[in-house]
C-alpha cells in the first residue's frame, strides 16, 4: 500500500494514500459528531469529510471534544 | 501637580498620597487609598498624571460614585478596551457561570449570556447559583448575580438552544465567543459552525476538565488563528469521573483570562 506523510495535530503520521478525513477519523477511533477538523488552516465542513482526500505534506488539526462544562 | 482624583482633574501641592489624603480630611483607617489601580498600604510619592482614589469604607456610594470607584480598581490603560468589549458566553453551567462572573467583575462592558436550561439542585455543587435561583433560567440567574456586583455591565440574557442553524445570527454582535457547553456534540457543532460561517470571530472553547487530575494539566492552546482551546483535552465527565468545582473553575479561569488577553491585544495563549 502506498503511504503518505501528513502532520496530524503537530505530529508526523504515515497514512495510506487516498485516505479521506472521514476514513482517518475512523482509523483514529473518533466520532465525527464530536470533532472539528482544519486542513492547512481551513476549517473542513462535516459534509466534506468523506470527499476530502488527504495529500502528502498536508497539515491536519483534529480537535476531539470530550464532555463536561 | 496635576493629577486625577476620584475620577476628576485635581491640582495639588502635596508631594505624597498620604499627605494629600490627610489634607483632604480622610481618616487613614476608614479610607481605601488607590494609586494607579493599586491599593496602597505604604505612602507613595505623587507625580504629574497620577490617578488617585480615596474611597470611604462602610459607606454605600451613589451610582455615579460607585462607577468611579470600581474603575479605580481596574488597571489603567486597559479599562477602555475591556469596557468596550462584546463577549458571548454560550452555556452557563460550571464553566460559563464562572467565566461570566470573572469577566463581569473585571469590567467587560457587554456580556451576552446564553443557555437553554434552568437552574436545578444538581448544579449547586459547582455552578455559581444559589438556592434562590432554582427553577430560574440560567441566563436570567447569571444576569441577576452580575447586577449584584457590577450594575454597570450591559447584559443580554437569552434562554435559547444554540444550533448550527441559529448560531451565526445569535452571535452577530459579539466579537469573542466562549464555548462553555457540557455535551461534546454541542461543543463540536457550535465551534464548527462559527469557524465555517463567522471565521473572523474569536472562539475560546473548553475540552477536558472533569475529575481530580492535576491542575497543571489544564492549559490554553491556540488551535488555529481565531480558535483557542482550554482544558486537558482528555478528562471527560463520565461515570466515575464527575465535574468538580475547582478543576472546572481552573478551566473557566483559563478561558476568561484568554478572553481578556484577546481584548487587550494579546493573541498568544
Amino acid at each position: 500500500m502506498e503511504m503518505i506523510k501528513i502532520t496530524l495535530s503537530g505530529e508526523e503520521k504515515d497514512i495510506p494514500s487516498g485516505t479521506s478525513i472521514l476514513a482517518l477519523t475512523e482509523i483514529l477511533g473518533l466520532k465525527k459528531e464530536r470533532i472539528a477538523a482544519e486542513l492547512n488552516g481551513e476549517i473542513i465542513p462535516k459534509a466534506s469529510y468523506e470527499s476530502t482526500i488527504l495529500s502528502d505534506g498536508d497539515s491536519l488539526e483534529i480537535v476531539n471534544f470530550v464532555g463536561g462544562g | 501637580m496635576k493629577i486625577t482624583l476620584n475620577g476628576k482633574p485635581f491640582e495639588t501641592q502635596e508631594n505624597s498620597v498620604f499627605k494629600l489624603r490627610k489634607s483632604l480630611g480622610f481618616t487613614e483607617n476608614k479610607t481605601v487609598t488607590i494609586k494607579n489601580g493599586f491599593a496602597l498600604s505604604e505612602d507613595s510619592l505623587i507625580k504629574d498624571g497620577d490617578n488617585v482614589f480615596f474611597i470611604e469604607k462602610d459607606v454605600l456610594p451613589d451610582r455615579d460614585s460607585l462607577d468611579v470607584m470600581m474603575k479605580a480598581r481596574l488597571t489603567p490603560g486597559v479599562y477602555e478596551k475591556i469596557k468596550n468589549a462584546k463577549v458571548a458566553v454560550a452555556g452557563l453551567g460550571g464553566l460559563g457561570s464562572s467565566i461570566a462572573e470573572a469577566l463581569a467583575r473585571t469590567g467587560v462592558g457587554h456580556l451576552h449570556l446564553i443557555d437553554f436550561d434552568t437552574v436545578e439542585p444538581s448544579n449547586l455543587n459547582r455552578q455559581r447559583y444559589r438556592i434562590c435561583h432554582l427553577g430560574m433560567a440560567k441566563s436570567e440567574a447569571t444576569a441577576l448575580q452580575i447586577k449584584e456586583y457590577n450594575p454597570f455591565i450591559k447584559v443580554k440574557a437569552e434562554q435559547v438552544r444554540i444550533t448550527a442553524e441559529n448560531a451565526a445570527e445569535i452571535f452577530a454582535a459579539d466579537d469573542i465567543i466562549c464555548e462553555a457547553f457540557d455535551s461534546p456534540e454541542a461543543k463540536a457543532e457550535m465551534i464548527n459552525t462559527i469557524l465555517e460561517k463567522c471565521p473572523h470571530k474569536k472562539i475560546v472553547a473548553a475540552s477536558g476538565m472533569a475529575g481530580l487530575e492535576s491542575s497543571n494539566t489544564i492549559v490554553t492552546k491556540r488551535i488555529t488563528k481565531n480558535f483557542y482551546l482550554c482544558g486537558d483535552g482528555v478528562s471527560a465527565a463520565e461515570e466515575g469521573r464527575g465535574l468538580m468545582a475547582p478543576r472546572v473553575d481552573i478551566c473557566a479561569g483559563h478561558q476568561a483570562n484568554m478572553v481578556l488577553r484577546l481584548i487587550t491585544g494579546c493573541d498568544e495563549p
